[in-house]
């Protein structure tokens, strides 16, 4: 049987305020145990919530850079449940009426774009965190994260494939980290994926039951745990079982998900509006005033891209999945006027570099001016490909500019139309049984010929004159 | 309605309060009237009236983002029934 | 001295007459001598009530005293004070010692009132009767076989016993006006949001409001001026400029209009106290009131909603006891589930639990919208009810209670019949309004009796006016039991 993949993403995004989102208490990450756990996080008896403004403006950008309804009025609830890093027994969400409703964010499938629908994203606190090792067989409860805003965003089930879920995680994470609501660091968990996974016979209307996968902290582990997932529910299902709704766990060293609660013990959670907390209004100046102030966005950018500069809707994609990328992409393209050969640069080279070395673009040695003075070369003729991948290690390596290491290494490429007969004819006096054979019609001999004269300049000549005079002097003789 | 013994466990788990079966018969007779107290909000027709969360229909005010609290960890571990290098000590949490 | 009034206490010291030393002193004495039968008192500490005093002694030779400088005052268990056990009637919080002050207490301290001790309660301000104190229940003062009503009976039979001039207190459900009416002392609770509730250990978190009781409506006044205020820390707190509730003090009451609940006089009342009301309602006709019949139809449903919204509040908000930052933790334990059940099971008394279960039942899956969602709904027809009788007539009068107090231990064993008792003193929570118990005679069986004013929404000023009026023309406030 032919099976379908459903799944749908919750995505708890930290937003990078500097207070925590009820108390004044520090979000700074790593601190000692318990030194940014404030009385509210405590949850000592008789304190009260306070709203953090820059959680609901923060929330409100990523409404709008999601093109969805921002709720005017929305409203805190308690989601009720006891475990000891939640302090009050209930955490602070939103339930019946959330700030984001009804938003869509475009992923790129191959070279197709497709709309995941975003059901809704809620503002939330998060939890302490239990450290269990070195207790004496206890746990160790640290309060630090407690309090700590989150934006949950939770999407339709839409994704059909765990490449789509990926696709869909890193576009999210490249708005969050644009809009500059979330630091992104998944390491440390400013940006964690439940994915809700399902199969289906082809054609079926109705959706399989669905696991939820709890907490992929990146996106390799997301891919790998929905392929599992997958691989496990189809297994199960052909094998004459039947899935049964869960919360199961990804173990990123065995490869595997494991069974965590099933739908017996799901949680009832109690929900009701949080009698501490009033409802939150939202003015339309207060849209209005956040929507102006809004960066130009990855989509529009990437229409942008293809438009100004020539660029292939794939490359714009590449080219902003993040904001430092699209603007160093931008300089370069906007210095040289050479749009197509700095996206080639932008998302060969340099990217490859980054990626062996383990860097972001942010960390990148070579600036864009310094990109932009070797491109500007390759434009001109001056630097072959292969010259120019030289020039490009040695600017990796140093501060000079384009222009200084051509000049120091002797780099020029020769284009001297006598310079290159002379060498064309050597080449052509050197090679006999060569010529022969092209002259034979075994155009391949061409190349070896060509690739003579290349040697004998050291790699300087301009290949393209190189085998148009080769050409020229085979034919006429 | 009437809540049964099952019912009187699940609620006491729910609340984390433990019950014991000797006790659970007392406490279910308990519920069930004030259960059936609260049963007479069913006689009246509430239809279209907005639900009241609160005396006044004011909205939420927000803080500015700015760190104000101090750590006071010390004190506030002093009255922590057990707490080691800074944490609070509990059975093992198992996921 | 000890039968003084907060006005009177403040002129001795500002005259010089008494120091704030030798009043605490003298309190302090009579609570020594009285507290172990009353019971009043969960925590008294003359050390640092002396420490507290001296400071205030110090402030006034400084020149920096306000008028309350100096004068002594219990606080309700319920509102956090740094370096006091802040137990809250609980086992679960009677290892305690809070590392903060409720705004309440900061305001007093501002003020320089000097803390007597820490008055009992109602476990988690839960009750009518003081009997669901983890300390055993207080005694009222006029009888000792009597309730003193709940849950703030410890403030109330404080002010009674005159072991403090003045008392702070809360109200959820009645809690400030029932036993006020129970002790035969004047108490307020004011419109919601007018006391911050930073500090204060929640109960069901729409309804708390602090206030205050003492023996005369214009000591209430003053107290109020030092407690009312906006505060940051709940977001709840209204911002809205400060007054002066003394201002209205004197005004003649010529032209006001009372309004009488015809719900608040039919069956039900006992007879003793519906005369007791009358005769009060009498007497501020005679200072020109204008009486009118207003009707709060939905009065009966009071008690059926508040017992959905409190305990579901409620059950929410005591789920952070749990043995894990303070309060009790269970000896014993093989997992991480059964500490919390033991915990909360030993550190919790039985209406406590009840109420937990109860608010944990009807906010569950499948009942919410039956319960919690009809409950909030008569809560706005309540508060409806108000706003067309607010339309025709300036304060409503009525009873507090059914009947006078009832024996310790009349009701203990069915909570359903003291629930019942909350009858007229719920709908005022669910409606967020200000309300009053001001003494106004003597049942049969000789115990006090209230009269109940209710102010439309910050009409505190108002109320009080009528109150100091009424205790012009009266002297229940001033009667006392002898001890």
């Amino acid at each position: 049987m032919k099976w379908e993949v459903v799944i749908g993403l919750e995505v708890h995004v930290q937003l990078n305020t500097v207070s925590k989102i009820f108390s004044g208490a520090s979000t700074a990450f790593g601190a000692e145990p318990n030194t940014q756990a404030s009385l509210v996080e405590l949850a000592l008896p008789g304190v009260l919530p306070v709203m953090n403004k820059a959680v609901v403006d923060k929330s409100i950008r990523l409404g709008l850079a999601l093109d969805a309804t921002i709720n005017q009025k929305n409203i805190f609830a308690r989601k009720n449940y006891f475990y000891p890093d939640l302090p009050k027994g209930y955490q602070i969400s939103q339930m019946e009426l959330p700030i984001i409703e009804h938003g869509k964010l475009a992923i790129l499938v191959g070279e197709e774009e497709k709309i995941i629908r975003v059901t809704r994203a809620h503002m939330e606190e998060d939890a302490g965190k239990s450290l269990h090792e070195d207790f004496h067989g206890l746990s160790g409860i640290d309060l630090n994260r407690a309090g700590t805003p989150l934006l949950e965003v939770v999407s339709e089930p839409d994704m059909r494939s765990p490449e789509e879920a990926v696709a869909y995680a890193k576009a999210l994470h490249t708005l969050v980290t644009w809009l500059g609501i979330c630091d992104g660091n998944m390491q440390e968990g400013s940006f964690r994926v439940d994915a809700n996974v399902s199969v289906r016979p082809f054609g079926q209307a109705e959706f399989g039951t669905r696991r939820e996968i709890k907490n992929l902290n990146s996106f390799r582990f997301l891919e790998q745990a929905i392929k599992y997932e997958i691989q496990w529910q189809i297994d199960t299902i052909e094998d004459g079982g039947k899935i049964q709704q869960a919360t199961v766990l990804f173990d990123p060293d065995s490869g595997e998900t494991r069974m965590m609660r099933s739908k017996e013990d799901a949680h009832d959670y109690r929900y009701f509006p949080d009698p501490d907390l009033l409802p939150v209004r939202i003015s339309s100046e207060q849209i209005d005033t956040i929507r102006a102030a809004m960066p130009e966005l990855p989509g529009q950018m990437k229409a942008r891209f293809a438009e100004a500069f020539g660029v292939s809707a794939y490359d714009a994609a590449l080219l902003t999945s993040s904001l430092a990328q699209a603007q160093y992409f931008e300089a370069v393209a906007s210095a040289t006027g050479q749009g197509k050969l700095a996206a080639n640069w932008v998302n060969g080279e340099i990217a490859a570099r980054l990626n062996r070395e383990g860097l972001d673009i942010a960390g990148c040695p070579i600036a864009a001016e310094r990109l932009a003075g070797l491109i500007v070369r390759i434009a001109d003729g001056t630097l072959s490909n292969k010259l120019a991948k030289q020039v490009f290690d040695a600017l990796w390596e140093s501060d000079l500019g384009a222009d200084a290491i051509i000049q120091r290494d002797g780099l020029k490429q020769v284009s001297d139309v006598g310079a290159i007969e002379k060498m064309v004819e050597e080449a052509i006096a050197a090679n006999p049984k060569a010529v022969e054979e092209f002259r034979a019609g075994k155009e391949k001999a061409l190349n070896a010929l060509a690739g003579q004269v290349m040697k004998a300049s050291k790699g300087k000549a301009n290949p393209a004159q190189v085998q148009d005079i080769l050409k020229q002097k085979l034919t006429q003789a | 309605m009437s809540l049964t013994h099952q019912d009187v466990a699940r609620i006491a788990r729910l609340s984390r309060i433990a019950v014991t079966d000797a006790e659970i018969e007392a406490v279910g007779s308990q519920l069930n009237n004030i259960l059936g107290l609260i049963e007479q909000m069913q006689a009246v027709n509430t239809d279209g009236i907005e639900p009241m969360a609160h005396p006044q229909d004011v909205s939420l005010r927000l803080r500015e983002d700015a760190v104000t609290e101090p750590n006071r960890r010390d004190a506030c571990q002093a009255v922590a029934p057990q707490v080691e290098k800074g944490l609070f000590l509990v059975p093992k949490v198992i996921e | 001295m000890i039968n003084a009034t907060l006005k009177q206490l403040s002129q001795q010291l500002t005259a010089g007459q008494v120091s704030a030393v030798e009043l605490a002193t003298a309190y302090l004495d009579r609570i020594d001598a009285l507290n172990p039968a009353l019971n009043v008192f969960i925590t008294v500490d003359r050390e640092k009530t002396l420490a507290e005093a001296l400071a205030a002694d110090a402030r006034r030779a400084a020149g920096q005293a306000g008028l309350l400088t100096g004068v002594p005052i219990a606080h309700k268990d319920i509102f956090c004070q740094q370096g006091w056990k802040t137990s809250c009637g609980s086992k679960m919080l009677d290892n305690f010692i809070s590392p903060y002050n409720a705004h309440v207490i900061e305001q007093c301290q501002a003020a320089g009132l000097v803390t007597l001790g820490r008055a009992n309660m109602d476990e988690f301000a839960m009750g009518s009767s003081n009997e669901n104190s983890f300390y055993g229940a207080v005694k009222n003062p006029w009888d000792v076989h009597a309730i003193p009503g709940g849950s703030s009976g410890g403030s109330a039979a404080a002010v009674a016993a005159r072991l403090a001039p003045v008392a702070t207190a809360t109200d959820t459900g009645g809690s400030i006006r029932q036993p006020a009416s129970h002790c035969g002392v004047t108490g307020i609770k004011p419109t919601y949001g007018v006391v911050s509730r930073f500090g204060m250990v929640a109960y069901a978190s729409s309804l708390d409001q602090g206030g205050v009781m003492a023996q005369t409506a214009e000591d209430c006044a003053l107290m109020l001026n030092v407690m009312a205020g906006f505060d940051e820390r709940d977001s709840t707190s209204l911002e809205r400029t400060r007054e002066d509730y003394t201002r209205d003090l004197a005004q003649p009451l010529a032209g006001l209009r009372v309004g009488l609940p015809r719900e608040y006089f039919a069956d039900g009342l006992a007879g003793d106290v519906g005369r007791i009301i009358d005769n009060a309602v009498a007497e501020l006709k005679k200072l020109g009131a204008e009486v009118v019949e207003v009707s709060l139809p939905n009065t009966q449903l009071s008690i059926p909603a508040y017992y959905v919204i409190a305990p579901a509040e409620a059950s929410a908000n005591l789920s952070r006891f749990d043995g894990v930052r303070y309060g009790h933790r269970a000896d014993e334990y093989k997992d991480l589930v059964e500490m919390y059940e033991k915990s909360r099971a030993e550190g919790f008394g039985s209406e406590v639990k009840r109420r937990i279960m109860v608010g944990t039942y009807v906010l569950s899956h499948g009942y919410y919208d039956a319960y919690y969602i009809k409950a909030q709904k008569i809560r706005r027809l309540i508060a409806n009810d108000f706003a067309a009788a607010f339309a025709g007539c300036d304060v409503i009068l009525g009873p507090v209670a059914p009947t006078a107090a009832f024996n310790l231990g009349e009701k203990s064993g069915d909570p359903v019949q003291m629930y019942l008792s909350d009858i007229y003193t719920l709908s005022v929570n669910l409606a967020g309004l200000p309300a009053m118990s001001v003494p106004a005679g003597f049942a049969d069986n000789g115990r006090p009796v209230g009269l109940q004013i209710i102010g439309n929404y910050f009409g505190e000023a108002k109320m009080l006016n009528v109150a100091h009026q009424f205790q012009q023309v009266t002297d229940w406030h001033s009667k006392a039991p002898a001890l």
